[in-house]
């Protein structure tokens, strides 16, 4: 499959990523030739197989329904880049 | 008694009977660490005092009665997180990151009496096969320093190969275990997916990454497993069952155990010096008293681009959360949000990271996602099918872990595709979910070290490390 800049770039976009343009050319070639190489599963025979999104069979593995704390805030906020006494701090994201 | 030449348990066995101390080995550890570690870059982060103020406690606090692996000094691969000291998953982005708690696997061999020395290098996030795409530089091979020690946990087995701790806890998404321990001539186990907790593994991708030990031999990973595995409430995947008698199961008897040699393992592409080898493992085995017989396993040669599509997917969400706002490194000069978490992204992220998730983010994205993620999941199933099928006929398959001994640095690198294409023998056993033991067989003409792979049914940990263990006490006799 042929990979473009523009491809490139719509998915940078979605990726929170920003490529120089040279750069960009270059991803395009690796990824098209990564890409190719993963085209060849369309000779696999899948037909009627259901898709296998995990190895194990369990599901929906729960815990008590007890109400307990998770973790200490404050240790979880001392590794934030910026942070006040109880929250994260980001630039302002709605005007 | 040269205590860098002893395996972990017999290091274990000295301490609890005197014949050396905790201090002692930490300290002998310490200095090769001092000495080598400038010239391989196996450790990011190194914590002498720390680990000399924990000997002297466990020396203090030590019993006839301690467990096998008390004292024993090891190091982490820098995915594992450990409160209070620095993980960095060998990327910029973790810059400063300190976490608030420990992986159960890294907490399991703490209380049972671990000395962690540091931190090991690695590719970033895991994402490599040669530990060469790491913010802190590459790794180099300690038995030869032009060559790479394999990847991802490549730190973990140069570590163990150059005498810079007993042992070491690696992480194995494609063969990141495996792999770097056949390049470096160490033994190194992924157990079963589920056997280990992943609490606290940086993830990459989810429903393949499984924590696993690297050491001097079959005996020291039974151990060490013995220690890890189990059920953990942090870890939803992780499974209950029969844990912790598999060191005491290893008996070198293969008796009646059919080995199965997939004919695929040992076609174009393979170096004649690493078939050999495994050949010739083949016939240990068989003088054990295993029956070995080939058969054909053609599923296989779908498993990498399979993996790939899948582990890129699964790290392109994984990787989502390193944004510059809850922990580690974040940009400067930001205008708004979106600008922040691209800034950060883009200036914290290395190349190959960046290409596993715009490689993830395109099979997931709209109008392709069935064509490749979909169809993964679907051969993905094949897969699984043909390895369950074939562990009908065999209880253990045997397979070289790498097509080459070690390449040289930076040879890799240039050529993604050629490097992906390496890790053939090693990602089905991921993508199926099964234990495999990546063991030294011999060298190539150079003097490499070659390994051999062997890869057991689900929750066959303890046969794949009884085959293992049965190869190391026949070469030995």
């Amino acid at each position: 499959m042929k990979i473009t800049e523009e491809l490139v770039d719509y998915i940078s976009i979605l990726s929170r990523l920003k490529l120089e343009p040279e750069e960009r050319a270059a991803m395009a070639g690796e990824l098209e030739k990564i890409v190719s190489y993963m085209d060849t599963l369309a000779q696999v025979d899948t037909q009627g197989v259901e898709p296998m999104s995990h190895v194990l069979s369990a599901v929906n593995v729960t815990r008590p329904d007890t109400v307990e704390p998770s973790f200490d805030r404050e240790a979880l906020l001392r590794g934030a880049p910026a942070r006040d006494s109880e929250t994260f701090l980001v630039p302002k994201a709605v005007e | 008694m040269e205590l860098l030449d002893l395996t972990a348990l017999q290091l274990g066995e000295a301490i609890r009977r005197g014949e050396t101390t905790i201090p002692a080995a930490t300290q002998a550890a310490l200095d090769r660490v001092a000495a080598e570690n400038p010239q391989n870059n196996a450790y990011i982060t190194v914590l002498g005092q720390q680990a000399m103020e924990r000997a002297e406690r466990l020396q203090a606090a030590l019993t006839p009665d301690s467990p096998p692996l008390y004292g024993v000094p090891m190091g982490l691969k820098d995915n594992l997180c450990t409160r209070d000291i620095p993980t960095t998953c060998a990327s910029k982005i973790l810059g400063g990151f300190t976490p608030p708690y420990s992986a159960t696997a890294a907490e399991r061999l703490e209380e049972a009496g671990a000395v962690l020395l540091g931190k090991l290098n690695m590719d970033e996030f895991a994402m490599g096969s040669t530990s060469e795409t790491s913010c802190f530089g590459p790794v180099k091979n300690p038995r030869d320093l032009e060559r790479v020690p394999g990847g991802s946990s490549g730190g973990a087995a140069a570590a163990v190969a150059a005498g810079m701790g007993w042992y070491a806890l690696g992480s194995d998404t494609g063969g990141s275990i495996r792999q770097p321990a056949s390049y470096c001539g160490v033994t190194g186990m992924k157990p079963t997916y589920g056997a280990v907790s992943r609490y606290g593994l940086i993830a990459y991708a989810s429903s393949l990454d499984q924590i696993g030990p690297l050491a001097r031999d079959a005996r020291d990973c039974a151990a060490i497993l013995d220690q890890i595995a189990g059920a953990d409430r942090h870890d939803a995947t992780s499974v209950a069952g029969p844990y912790g008698n598999v060191l005491a199961s290893l008996d070198g008897d293969l008796r009646g155990v059919r080995v199965g040699l997939p004919q695929e393992c040992f076609g174009q592409g393979l170096d004649e010096a690493v078939e050999r080898a495994v050949r010739a493992f083949a016939k240990a085995l068989e003088a054990r008293g295993a029956t070995v017989e080939e058969f054909s396993l053609p599923i296989m040669d779908y498993a990498v681009p399979t993996y790939y599509i899948l582990a890129c997917a699964e790290a392109s969400s994984n990787l989502a959360r390193f944004d510059g706002v809850k922990y580690g490194w974040r940009a400067e000069g930001y205008e708004d949000l979106t600008d922040l978490y691209n800034k950060t992204r883009t200036q914290g992220f290395g190349w190959e990271a960046k290409r596993r998730i715009l490689l993830g983010t395109f099979v997931l994205s709209s109008g392709y996602f069935d064509a490749y993620y979909k169809k993964a999941l679907q051969v993905k199933a094949v897969i699984a099918a043909a390895y369950r099928a074939a562990f009908e006929r065999f209880d253990l398959l045997l397979t070289p872990v790498a097509p080459t001994a070690a390449p040289r640095l930076g040879e890799s690198l240039s050529d993604p595709l050629k490097m992906y294409l390496s890790d053939i023998y090693t990602v089905p056993v991921n993508l199926a979910g099964l234990p495999g033991v990546s063991v030294p067989c011999g060298a190539d003409e150079a003097g490499l070290p070659i390994g051999a792979q062997l890869i057991g049914p689900a929750m066959g940990d303890a046969m794949v490390l009884k085959a293992a263990d049965a190869y190391q006490r026949e070469v030995r006799a």
